[in-house]
């Protein structure tokens, strides 16, 4: 027994609806168009229903922390789709558990739990790593431009936190690889931007860079005090590339000022 | 406002301000105000970059001025020492700092300077600036400013309401080192200033008991540094200096500095090839022991073992010299014990700490959370009865600590250990 959805998050918790619904217990969750696997006879197609995912998440809710929520839909950002059945047997193991029991959300000891955990905080590093990487640039209209292209969708992890720090200033952050962005005015709150024809935005997406007509006349400047700054501060005595890589990888470097 | 000239003197400062060791951006959370750039995080703070030294990069780091009317001989900006000098006018400092933060570059200012004139003309203008960063262009970022010392307490508590944390450098753990090294200096004018500065947030914590709105005092509390090498002193001398440290209220964070040989010509001072890289990194993780794995200095270095070992970490060291504490039940014992372990840490025994809650566990358990046997496995007992490759049941009693030392030490680690001990053999002579 297989059960099959669309690969939303609401499709995870309809499946979790249905499995308790049918009294089954499917073997695994597979996103809709994999591959079978092998003598498999019974596939049954999750239908998307955003009532049903609404009660399993209420029902969640009152059984599971704060932490653990936040925990899961941290981990459904990793966008990796093998986190689907470790998420879904985690969910089904939160409601067939009696009410009396300590709460599994905490059992590191069994491994979906465990799974589901691990790519979380994997999620939480690069977020925080966002936070350290970002660089703008300022445009002449006084807009600051960013762009990055994280390996999990963390823009709404971090937007919150740039909205706090750089509330007077407009900014806007681009990801790259999803194709949207955030755009923030200088009030109010960042709004969620995507581009009509993405090969006519004022920057270029390989290496982040705004467009000579459109940077601040100062920025030029301000970037080199930047690279004169990281190369006079490091202790030559004390060169540790090794260390310098695992703490910056060089994925993120193709957007950093100090690293062009 | 800002020139190729500012490129060179900000080029210059950052050089003469990369010794200090201290980066970290911890230790508040202040959210956004309305009209103002900046938060702070608290947590670990955030390191915006890493230099080629692997060293992270949160604040900007930069002297004022690395003119010094003093004299102490492991100082890089040095009176005698024949290097470019500089200068940044306050209008510069202000708007790189602003610009770097908007940018992103930055989490806040580490300011420091030389001593130029005397202690209060300096300071006054070390204050000037942190003022102007918060009231004109209402920062609200992270500042860390070191105190002069030897300046008024009228600057001290008025840079404490704009700095989130200061500092003043011990440098040189034994008072008799440090008249050799710099004969101007003594220990009680490092601790004068470290003593108003905790004066102030103590009354401050009174105040804000009462009026909920006053303002506050250097909220991050204070840090200082030790230069480790320079002198004579032991291990023993440098953590016995932090511990007493870390039972005042406002200390929170000590930083270790390996010695570099800035001045190669002063007899008083020892010629090294490169730092002690190893002695500081062991350094520090005796200074976690102190503060997050409920460990005594006593239980760290004592008479016996005045120096830390190069070849291991001081928590494996002293698992060594106390077999009879071992083996260690994971299922049973506290999390004090845990963090006993060599190779636990704080993650690992948080996780074991909550998962026995539903299950006896077994070494299998711990290898798939993720916790690194490799030394603990002979200092631990699980719920299981055989032996296998992860957890033998030759343990550290079966085995004997001398056994056992060689079967915990990489080549790797002996090579760096001896390499080091050569570099101060050369120092004895």
């Amino acid at each position: 027994m297989v059960y099959t959805f669309d690969g939303t998050m609401d499709g995870l918790l309809t499946a979790v609806f249905d499995t308790f619904d049918r009294h089954e217990q499917p073997e695994a969750l597979l996103t809709t168009g994999d591959a079978l696997p092998l003598f498999c006879e019974q596939v049954y197609e999750v239908i998307t229903d955003e009532e049903k995912a609404r009660r399993v998440w209420s029902g969640m809710e009152k059984r599971l922390s704060r932490e653990a929520l936040k925990l899961i839909t941290v981990g459904w950002l990793s966008e990796i789709s093998a986190l689907n059945n470790p998420l879904y047997q985690y969910i089904c193991k939160v409601f067939r558990q009696d009410a009396d029991a300590p709460s599994i959300e905490r059992n590191f000891a069994d491994p979906d739990v465990l799974e589901v955990t691990n790519i979380a905080r994997k999620v939480l590093h690069e977020q925080l790593r966002m936070k350290q990487f970002i660089r703008f640039q300022k445009a002449k209209d006084g807009t600051y431009l960013a762009v990055v292209s994280p390996d999990h969708n963390v823009l709404p992890l971090i937007i919150d936190h740039f909205a706090d720090r750089f509330r007077d200033q407009p900014w806007m952050i681009y990801d790259a690889r999803r194709h949207y962005g955030y755009y923030y005015e200088g009030t109010g709150h960042p709004v969620h931007i995507t581009f009509e024809d993405e090969s006519a935005v004022p920057f270029n997406l390989a290496d982040g860079k705004l467009n000579e007509d459109v940077l601040s006349s100062d920025d030029q400047l301000l970037q080199n005090l930047w690279r004169t700054y990281f190369k006079a501060i490091c202790i030559r005595e004390r060169i540790n590339p090794r260390k310098q890589l695992s703490d910056m990888p060089r994925r993120y470097w193709k957007y950093m000022t100090e690293k062009q | 406002m800002l020139t190729d000239s500012t490129l060179e003197r900000l080029r210059i400062l950052a050089e003469s301000a990369k010794y200090d060791v201290s980066c970290s951006s911890s230790g508040t959370v202040r959210r956004g105000k309305q009209g103002m750039v900046g938060n702070t995080v608290g947590g670990l703070g955030i390191c915006h970059s890493f230099a080629d030294d692997g060293r992270c990069i949160s604040l900007l780091k930069v002297m004022l001025t690395n003119y010094c009317m003093y004299d102490c001989a492991y100082c890089v900006n040095r009176r005698s020492n024949d290097i470019k000098r500089a200068t940044l006018s306050v209008s510069e400092l202000v708007s790189i700092t602003m610009e770097f933060y908007r940018r992103n570059y930055i989490e806040g200012l580490f300011l420091s300077s030389g001593v130029v004139r005397n202690p209060d003309y300096t300071m006054e203008r070390l204050v000037a600036i942190v003022r102007d960063l918060r009231t004109v262009h209402r920062f609200n970022g992270y500042i860390h400013l070191k105190s002069i010392p030897g300046a008024s307490q009228e600057l001290l508590n008025e840079a404490g309401l704009y700095a989130d944390r200061m500092s003043v450098n011990i440098e040189i753990p034994r008072e008799e080192s440090l008249k050799l090294l710099a004969p101007e200096k003594d220990h009680q004018s490092v601790f004068q200033p470290m003593k108003l500065i905790q004066q102030g947030v103590l009354e401050n914590k009174e105040d804000r008991r009462r009026y909920r709105h006053a303002p506050r005092f250097v909220p991050a509390g204070q840090s200082t540094q030790m230069i480790v090498g320079a002198t004579k002193d032991s291990d023993r001398d440098i953590l016995t200096m932090s511990a007493a440290l870390y039972n005042q209220p406002t200390i929170r964070r000590v930083y270790y500095s390996g010695y570099i040989s800035v001045n190669t010509y002063d007899t008083r001072l020892p010629v090294l090839k490169q730092p002690p890289l190893v002695r500081e990194n062991r350094l520090y993780q005796a200074d976690w022991l102190l503060r997050f794995y409920h460990f005594k200095v006593e239980e760290i270095v004592d008479d016996l073992h005045p120096n830390l070992e190069l070849e291991m970490d001081p928590k494996l060291a002293w698992a060594l010299r106390h077999p009879e504490a071992f083996p260690i039940d994971i299922n049973t014992a506290d999390y004090e014990w845990l963090l006993r372990v060599p190779g636990l840490g704080t993650k690992s025994a948080w996780l074991i700490i909550n998962a026995r809650r539903a299950c006896r566990l077994t070494s299998e358990h711990l290898r798939k959370m993720g916790v690194v046997l490799k030394k603990a496995k002979y200092f631990i007992t699980c719920h299981e009865l055989t032996s296998s490759t992860l957890q033998p049941l030759r343990g550290i009693n079966e085995l004997g600590p001398d056994l056992l030392r060689p079967l915990l030490v990489s080549p790797h680690q002996r090579k760096l250990a001896e390499q080091e001990k050569q570099l101060s053999l050369n120092f004895e002579n």
